[in-house]
């Protein structure tokens, strides 16, 4: 990829990203009223969301070869109990990440 | 929430800049944690961004005109990959389509900006998101308060991906797994989310489409078909739910 095929991805990215903020304040000018599915829906997507970009996350790990996800269990099992041990989100994410870089490098 | 403040309270001026000194004071104690967070996953974007072979300039130019957190780790990835715009553009869309939530919960909020308007829906991210949905406190100046919240946030994640990316070319570093960094993150998000109990339905809505989708589409192609399954099923539990009990709308499915 050239610089500036690279500088066009991110020109994109921004802007894509500016406009699934702006959306909203497009489409819903102070004066209308927001229908109220449209409330209700934003009151429920943001929980399935994460829940798809967790998954998401881990599109390209492979069941069938080996390590078989492993890396991936094990450190998704420390986040959960990390989290649930010290309610720290830092720390679960901090400890999690550096388990995984250590599985994925010194074990599998 | 309703804003009765004067748009002009956030031009210049001497009076104008000590209610910014105010709301830059309280701003801060409230974003102590997205700096720590954004500090720590910028460093990790940084570095990653540079074990694709993009430098500091790179890390800071994404960080300075994109500012969204998850998708910078997935850009990584695509500015690695080849030259595919569409593709890009997509996801991003796919990515950051719950943002289109966010803006739709602070239209209140956000009704009396003037100048700062499209800086404060440029910059809204996950963490600033959560940090605008608790009040600002009586004594400041809201809007300036809520600029403040946004600039301090802005400001961590850049300074953060550049040192990430001054690491990631200083030391002998082996990046390897530290993609992992992102799936943490929406895993504890989720955890949290989980906590509140009254998501858990969508929750598990979104992990059984993504996973059914994943399986059916493959890697590359489920995000599009997962996310509308995901507004179907919603859709129809609304409707089903209108039914029932007319008068409840505001529960979560």
């Amino acid at each position: 990829m050239t610089s500036l095929q690279a500088v066009i991805l991110i020109a994109l990215m921004s802007v894509c990203t500016f406009l699934t903020r702006a959306l909203p304040f497009i489409l819903f000018p102070a004066a209308r009223k927001i229908p109220p599915f449209v409330v209700w829906l934003g009151n429920a997507l943001p929980f399935a969301i994460i829940a798809m970009l967790v998954v998401y996350c881990l599109k390209d790990v492979s069941l069938k070869a080996s390590p078989h996800g492993l890396p991936e269990l094990i450190s998704i099992a420390a986040v959960v109990l990390l989290y649930l041990w010290k309610r720290s989100p830092l720390l679960a994410i901090a400890g999690g990440t550096v388990l995984h870089m250590f599985l994925a490098q010194a074990v599998f | 929430m309703k804003n009765h403040e004067n748009p002009n309270t956030q031009g210049s001026g001497p009076a104008g800049k000590s209610l910014l000194r105010q709301a830059l004071i309280s701003a801060f104690p409230r974003t102590a944690p997205v700096l720590t967070g954004y500090i720590f996953l910028g460093i990790a974007f940084g570095i990653l961004l540079a074990s694709k072979g993009y430098g500091v300039l790179w890390a800071l130019g994404m960080s300075v005109t994109v500012f969204a957190g998850s998708l910078q780790f997935v850009g990584a990835g695509l500015l690695a990959g080849g030259f595919h715009p569409l593709q890009a553009a997509l996801i991003t869309l796919m990515v950051n389509a719950r943002h289109i939530f966010y803006g739709l919960s602070l239209l209140e909020s956000f009704h009396g900006l003037r100048k700062t308007k499209f800086y404060m829906i440029f910059a809204l991210t996950d963490e600033t998101f959560s940090l605008l949905c608790t009040p600002p406190p009586a004594h400041v100046d809201k809007n300036l308060f809520r600029l403040c919240v946004a600039i301090l946030d802005h400001l961590y994640w850049i300074t953060g991906s550049v040192i990430g990316s001054l690491m990631g070319r200083a030391l002998p570093f082996n990046p390897r797994g530290i993609d992992f960094v992102m799936t943490a993150l929406f895993t504890v998000i989720f955890l949290e989310q989980w906590r509140t109990r009254r998501g858990r339905r969508p929750a598990l809505l979104g992990i059984a489409a993504a996973a059914l989708c994943l399986f059916v589409f493959g890697s590359r192609w489920f995000l599009i078909p997962a996310m509308a399954l995901i507004f179907t099923v919603l859709a129809a539990a609304w409707l089903s739910g209108r039914k029932r009990h007319p008068a409840v709308q505001k529960d979560v499915a």
